[in-house]
């Protein structure tokens, strides 16, 4: 039976109702809840974490569902149940992108969960793109959306350098330090209005760039990993067990593949729909135009990381969609469809060889685009060393961790010939590769 | 001893091995032992050994390896060596030109491919197929690993059993064994599930050839499972020396620093005391709420009578379990007189002939007036015994647990292989919950835990009544639950917190896997557990814990099936007044029994039948599908819409043009061409093609392309698309036509009209994944057949890269007639439907409507389950059908899938139409399922009808969908009896 389906109004909104949301990258999303507070949305993304959010996602959504639906919907109901919130005063929100994945049905999960708690009173917005649903205390205006993306921006750009910075770091700490500083010093900027323009982004960036690059480290190379995967167990911690921490502990430099490559994905989904499928030249005509206002930010972003030679920055978004030409067709645009494939290719070529494929299990797109894409990847990019690990309430983090280790011997074993290798080159050359472990001691 | 040696261990799921080398890399000392998961104390004790009589207190090259040993290394500083890598550097050491190693441990399965790029697997977080599913199917079977290895080598032939996890394999093995299917061919059957598991997990397309070593327990010790695996890759493996322990001897090599043993011993020590798993409160917090507890319980008693004191008529019950036999004798007053409690070892035919000997040796002054039997064994046992009566185990529950407490409202059983659950609503079945073959968390898992552990059930239930921290396990299947509680030793739970945390985990796995409740207001005030699993008092705290009320235990919990039974015959003899059938026993001395196999030929789905003759006429068929065998089809209703579209597909196959201009092109049936087969088919004829179509799927077209999937978890009918594909190529067909589509046909039943992303783009993964998809044209791209008007010029763009003669004027042409095609197609198929549904309410039969999907009309994926149910004389229609009659219905999730949408349309029009039910397809791994089982349960029971959902996968154990059946069809039965009374 349809669950009630309760309206955020503008009354709630100016009642001050507070706006739950799920946390997925801590950064980003702390920008994200600033940006909203500014346009008048009592926003608060929620951090509560531990056992008791997998039980209550467990106990009110149906246990076969993907694990970021367990997760996001445990979260509320864990924080809905804490006594913290007054419960006719506050709202949940949560985004839809109504692809052809079980995640656009989320917020119905969501809704369904509420009921069975006994909750449905409490109005839940959905954000999407698609006009799949509205609420009249809730509206996304063009203001808000470039704010977003900016905030957005801003995380990719922290993110980028810090996973770069911290593996290197002399003094331990020092990397973390600097984001909680960049942190505050953004919001006390959206605060007074800034941070925001084209002209004070493109400042910042750079600005963030020289910061990070300033941090003293040292130049030994480490193994190097990329990570791709399903959006929200790729990027929450909640959802991938601490993926970040453990690979912390084991001595490589990680890189994650900013979100705003995602956002420039569902865009081109839709001008690749048209070229696929036709459909109406005025949607092709805004698509367009948002999606250079979209690369003109990517560019942004890649300008300010490769102003500094010691970071590796971002491919451009047209860029990586050509490196999966002949391996899987644009069309594939369920979850991260062919984005997915063409990430293990972006880090591959960027000298991340090392790729951790991580989904829920039983996640329906990855079928088609992680592990159903791996063979041909080692045949386009041989090296390519990929491990897929699935996550799911009860799958153990002893076995993911197993899982990865060996990924990580592997590469280590690999890293360990190629030095070998470098080093025999440089005896028989007498002339240094500059690259191998003799030289970074020298250095 | 001056050199310094090297010490390898390797700690496993379920052993520990240990190697000593010196200096020239012999092995000097090794030892191999079951370590009960008693990791650090067996770790310590080993060191202990190994300095005081090997090493004598020099430092030594310490390295462990294994899945649980990575927590004990990394917590106590020893170096630690990921066991799959530490095969790699043995391999690479000891046996130098390998090419494929496959190890088989505990729990591990893993494949190597050494030459060329390094690829190392292992399986996932979901697959059986390793040592200890071994070892659980030697439990089943009643022998020992080494008794079974030699009865594999006598085995006739091969039964086709799940190989994707124990829980499935295991609800195949057991109707085998009660069947009366031969144990050698049994465990023969099994090692080749274990083979199959681990080439469709693991090989993931690429070849396993040249030099293959095995390694690993299983394969050191089972030498027939070698074989079946040389059989399988048709080559001839090698299983070295020391094949159980280059894992250890990888690790051994990879130690760095020299240390102490007395140090690492004194570091394990410290690490020992830390505990940091995730922990529930205790059971029961004092001594006296165990009392009070204990008291309250002892109340639930059946009356009883001194059976040595009784004369007169008696009731006999018989319940033939998947691993027991339970049998009950009541009085005329309905006392329990006598019960018998036992196993069945894999054959249940002469353990209840001891038992009606007994019986009527032992009480000759007793008259059994009537006896009834339910369970698996119901109709194997009904025909070799000539028991009176048969039930469906649902009835038989109902019926016990209502003696106990007339007024009850919610049924629970959890019994050896099954939950069952059943609503009562107004006197009546209402609702019915079986688990899934994939959740059994059941009496038989706690058992093989305890075992496994080394304990007794009973003991192993006790310790779990005293633990302090039980173990916080979640609510999954018996393999992610194996290492939970790995990870749960590791981090130092004892066995009595993992006693208890296990009982909790099969209360959750009832309660919110199978049951789906959030609290104890959906199941009603007057709660009866039952079955033999509740005599373990830790599951019933958690259970009365988990709700928060508290619920009855009958005494006979155990034996609520057989109590069911003799209660069911003795009301049915009070109707139905006459003399019973049940064997004399002169005739139960002159029992006989052979079993004989044969192949039944009366259909295409081939199945293996088990013919049992019991002597004097009596015979049982078993293993079939329909009812063709046994009654000729005469109990079919003959109203099959399934078997219906299989002939109109068929046509359409067969429909070929052999001397077509533009040659031959391939059409997978599989997914997306199931139903548009129609539509593709009339389009390439008319652009003057041959068609040839992939035949329905079979076991053997799966097995054909099993070893290119690349995600062991998809669902069966994606995995099945490998076959197609490779049967076309085989045929010699040139190019292949299978495009990506996005988007399904609009019906404007939903909100969108999607695929689900597996079957709109599973084209790429056969692109990617089949080596030989390069040897031929293969036309796999996006169109969306949605768009009428554009298409055609779409379709155009694509066709002429891949045929230059062919011009837009054709394509259009070609697209009208296939539009027309599948047009008609469809009313052909709604027409047929409409046609079944009129004679159906004509002769008064039951209609059921099996919905699915549209693949889901093959009978490799049905398992012929439409035939099942017209075999009870109901009406087979499918969800399509009744499209005329559908519109587009508000519901409670996102409707944006094609499929589902009609799921959700059919719902609501059947929830209205008296004599019409909806039964479930359900693909396991189907993860759009999760969304719509639960919108259409809800749609059919906010109008009071029953929803019936059967997953099915690879292989599906009918024995528990005929259950499910005959339940639901009992069900109906008592609802419209209670009408005509009304």
């Amino acid at each position: 039976m349809s669950a009630e389906h309760v309206e955020f109004t503008k009354e709630m909104r100016e009642a001050g109702y507070t706006i739950l949301a799920p946390n997925m990258l801590h950064f980003h999303f702390s920008l994200l809840e600033k940006v909203f507070r500014l346009n008048g949305y009592n926003v608060e993304i929620l951090t509560n974490d531990g056992p008791n959010v997998m039980a209550e996602g467990l106990k009110y959504v149906h246990n076969d569902t993907c694990v970021p639906a367990l997760l996001v919907i445990g979260q509320f109901l864990d924080a809905l149940h804490s006594g913290k919130y007054d419960l006719h005063k506050v709202a949940l929100a949560i985004t839809q992108t109504g692809g052809g994945c079980r995640a656009s049905n989320y917020i119905f999960l969501l809704r369904k969960a509420l009921k069975k708690a006994g909750l449905s009173f409490i109005p839940v917005i959905s954000i999407n793109m698609s006009g799949l649903e509205s609420a009249s205390g809730f509206k996304i205006t063009v203001p808000l959306v470039r704010q977003a993306l900016s905030s957005l921006v801003y995380g990719d750009c922290i993110m980028q350098v810090s996973n770069q910075t911290r593996p290197y770091e002399f003094n331990k700490g020092e990397t973390d330090a600097l984001i909680d500083q960049w942190n505050n010093a953004l919001i006390a900027q959206f605060n007074r209005g800034h941070g925001l323009s084209a002209k004070e982004m493109r400042a910042n960036l750079h600005q963030i760039v020289a910061d990070f690059d300033a941090i003293p480290r040292s130049r030994e190379k480490k193994t190097r990993v990329g990570i791709v995967g399903e959006i929200y167990v790729k990027y929450s911690p909640l959802g991938n067990n601490h993926l970040e921490d453990f690979l912390r502990t084991q001595n490589c430099e990680y890189m994650l593949p900013g979100i705003m490559g995602f956002m420039l994905f569902k865009v081109d989904n839709r001008l690749e729909d048209f070229h696929l499928y036709g459909g109406s030249l005025v949607k092709y005509a805004f698509c367009t135009a948002l999606m250079r206002y979209c690369t003109k930010l990517e560019k942004m972003l890649i300008d300010a990381i490769s102003s500094s030679p010691s970071f590796v920055p971002p491919s451009p978004f047209a860029h990586t969609k050509t490196l999966v030409k002949g391996v899987i067709g644009y069309g594939s645009k369920m979850g991260e469809g062919w984005l997915l494939t063409a990430e293990m290719l972006e880090l591959a070529e960027n000298g991340y060889e090392n790729i951790i494929c991580a989904q829920p299990f039983g996640c329906l797109p990855n079928h088609i685009c992680g592990k159903g894409m791996i063979r041909k990847l080692t045949q386009v990019h041989p090296g390519i060393n990929i491990v897929p690990i699935d996550y799911d309430l009860s799958a153990t983090k002893v076995n993911q961790e197993n899982r990865i280790r060996l990924m990580l011997a592997v590469a280590h074993d690999v890293d360990a010939k190629r030095q070998q290798q470098n080093l025999l080159i440089a005896q028989d050359e007498s002339e240094c590769c500059g690259h191998c472990a003799g030289c970074a001691r020298a250095e | 001893m001056s050199n310094t040696l090297r010490i390898g261990l390797d700690i496993g799921s379920t052993t520990i091995k240990c190697v000593v080398l010196d200096e020239e890399a012999n092995i000097i000392y090794s030892c191999y032992e079951r370590h009960l998961s008693l990791i650090t104390q067996k770790t310590r004790e080993l060191l202990t050994r190994l300095d005081n009589e090997v090493i004598h207190g020099a430092p030594v090259h310490l390295s462990i390896s294994g899945s649980a040993g990575m927590g004990l290394a990394l917590g106590s500083h020893i170096s630690f060596v990921q066991e799959v890598y530490a095969t790699k550097v043995a391999a690479d050491m000891l046996m130098p030109g390998t090419d494929v190693i496959i190890e088989l441990g505990g729990e591990d399965a893993k494949i190597l491919f050494l030459q060329g790029t390094l690829e190392v697997r292992m399986n996932g977080s979901c697959a059986g197929g390793t040592g200890a599913f071994i070892d659980q199917m030697a439990t089943l079977l009643g022998i020992p690993l080494d008794t079974m290895n030699e009865e594999a080598a006598h085995a006739q032939r091969t039964y086709t059993i799940a190989s994707r996890c124990g829980v499935f394999a295991k609800t195949d093995v057991q109707p085998l064994l009660n069947q009366g299917a031969a144990r050698a061919d049994v465990a023969r059957s099994i090692f080749m599930a274990v083979v199959n598991q681990t080439i469709a997990g693991l090989a993931q397309g690429r070849p396993i050839e040249g030099n293959v070593v095995y390694l690993g327990g299983p394969l050191t010790f089972l030498r027939e499972l070698r074989a079946c695996f040389d059989e399988a890759l048709g080559l001839s493996g090698t299983c070295p020396e020391n094949s159980l322990y280059f894992v250890a001897i990888g690790a051994a090599h990879q130690a760095s620093e020299p240390v102490l043993l007395s140090e690492c011993i004194d570091a394990i020590d410290t690490f020992h005391s830390t505990e940091s798993y995730n922990a529930l409160p205790p059971l029961f917090e004092t001594q006296e709420d165990l009392t009070a507890f204990r008291t309250r319980h002892a109340q639930a008693k059946v009356a009883r009578r001194d059976p040595s004191t009784y004369q007169g008529n008696v009731y006999l019950g018989i319940d033939s379990g998947s691993t027991t036999i339970k049998s009950v004798v009541i009085s005329e007053d309905g006392e329990l007189l006598l019960t018998r409690y036992q196993s069945n070892s894999g054959d249940p035919v002469p353990h209840v002939r001891s038992f009606l000997t007994d019986l009527r040796t032992q009480y000759p002054g007793w008259n059994v007036q009537a006896s009834a039997v339910t369970g698996y064994g119901e109709d194997l046992i009904k025909n070799a015994f000539g028991v009176d009566y048969g039930l469906v185990e649902t009835i038989a529950h109902f019926t016990a647990a209502r003696a106990f407490l007339p007024d009850v409202d919610f049924i629970i059983d959890i019994g050896g292989q099954d939950i069952k659950c059943f609503k009562i609503h107004n006197g009546v079945i209402d609702n019915i919950f079986l688990n899934e073959a994939c959740s059994s968390g059941c009496g038989s898992f706690l058992q093989t835990f305890a075992n496994a552990l080394g304990y007794d059930i009973a003991d192993f239930a006790q310790l779990g009544l005293a633990a302090r921290k039980p173990v916080d396990l979640g609510s999954r299947c018996t393999v992610f639950m194996n290492s939970s509680v790995k990870q749960a030793q590791k981090d130092g739970a004892d066995v009595t917190d993992i006693s208890a945390g296990l009982s909790i985990s099969v209360v959750k796995n009832a309660l919110y896997k199978v049951i789906r409740c959030s609290g104890p207001q959906d199941l009603g005030a007057h709660i009866v557990v039952q079955g033999g699993t509740f005599y373990n008092d830790c599951v019933l705290r958690a259970f009365e814990r988990e709700l928060g009320v508290d619920v009855i235990r009958p005494d006979i919990a155990g034996l609520m099936g057989a109590y069911g039974a003799a209660l069911y015959a003795k009301s049915e003899r009070a109707l139905h007044a006459g003399e019973s059938t049940l064997l004399s026993l002169d005739a139960l001395e002159h029992f006989i029994h052979h079993a004989k196999q044969i192949n039944c030929g009366l259909c295409e789905n081939h199945c293996h039948l088990i013919v049992n003759d019991f002597g004097g006429g009596r015979r049982f068929i078993s293993g079939n599908r329909c009812d063709r065998p046994t009654s000729g089809g005469k109990q079919s209703s003959g109203l099959n819409l399934y078997a219906y579209k299989q002939q109109k597909l068929q046509a359409i196959m067969n429909d070929r043009h052999e001397n077509a201009p533009r040659g031959t092109i391939g059409l997978p049936l599989g997914l997306n061409l199931y139903e548009l087969l129609p539509f593709w088919h009339a389009l390439f004829s008319s652009l003057g093609f041959d068609v040839v179509v992939s035949p329905f799927g079979s076991r053997k077209l799966y097995i054909s392309g099993q070893a290119t999937i690349p995600s062991d978890t998809v669902c069966f009918p994606a995995k099945l698309m490998h076959g197609h594909i490779e049967n076309l190529i085989k045929q010699g067909v040139k190019t292949i036509f299978y495009p990506c589509m996005s988007y399904n046909i609009d019906e404007h039943l939903g909100d969108n009209h999607y695929n689900c992303p597996v079957v709109a783009y599973y084209p790429e993964v056969i692109a990617a994944n089949m080596p030989d998809i390069q040897k031929i044209d293969f036309i796999h791209d996006y169109v969306g057949i949605d768009h009428r008007r554009i298409f055609p010029k779409k379709l155009f763009g694509i066709l002429k890269q891949h045929f230059t003669d062919i011009t837009l004027r054709e394509v259009r042409h070609a697209c009208d007639a296939a539009y027309d095609a599948l047009d008609a197609y469809r009313k052909d198929i709604c027409r047929a439907g409409e046609e079944m549904i009129k004679k159906a309410r004509e002769e008064n039969r039951r209609i059921i409507v099996l919905a699915g999907r549209p693949y889901h009309v093959d009978p490799e994926i049905n398992h012929g389950i439409d035939k099942l149910i017209a075999g009870f004389g109901a009406a087979v229609i499918t969800e399509d059908a009744l499209s005329p009659q559908m519109h587009k219905e508000p519901v409670g999730v996102l409707n944006q899938w094609t499929y589902h949408a009609r799921l959700y349309a059919a719902a609501r029009y059947i929830a209205d139409q008296k004599d019409m039910n909806l039964v479930q397809l359900v693909s396991f791994g189907c993860g759009v399922d999760a969304i719509t089982t639960d919108e259409v349960r809800e749609l059919l029971e906010s109008k009071g009808k029953i929803y019936t959902q059967i997953k099915i996968d690879e292989i599906t154990n009918l024995g528990a969908v005929r259950i499910r059946l005959r339940s639901l069809f009992a069900a109906i039965r008592q609802q419209q009896a209670l009408e005509k009374e009304a």
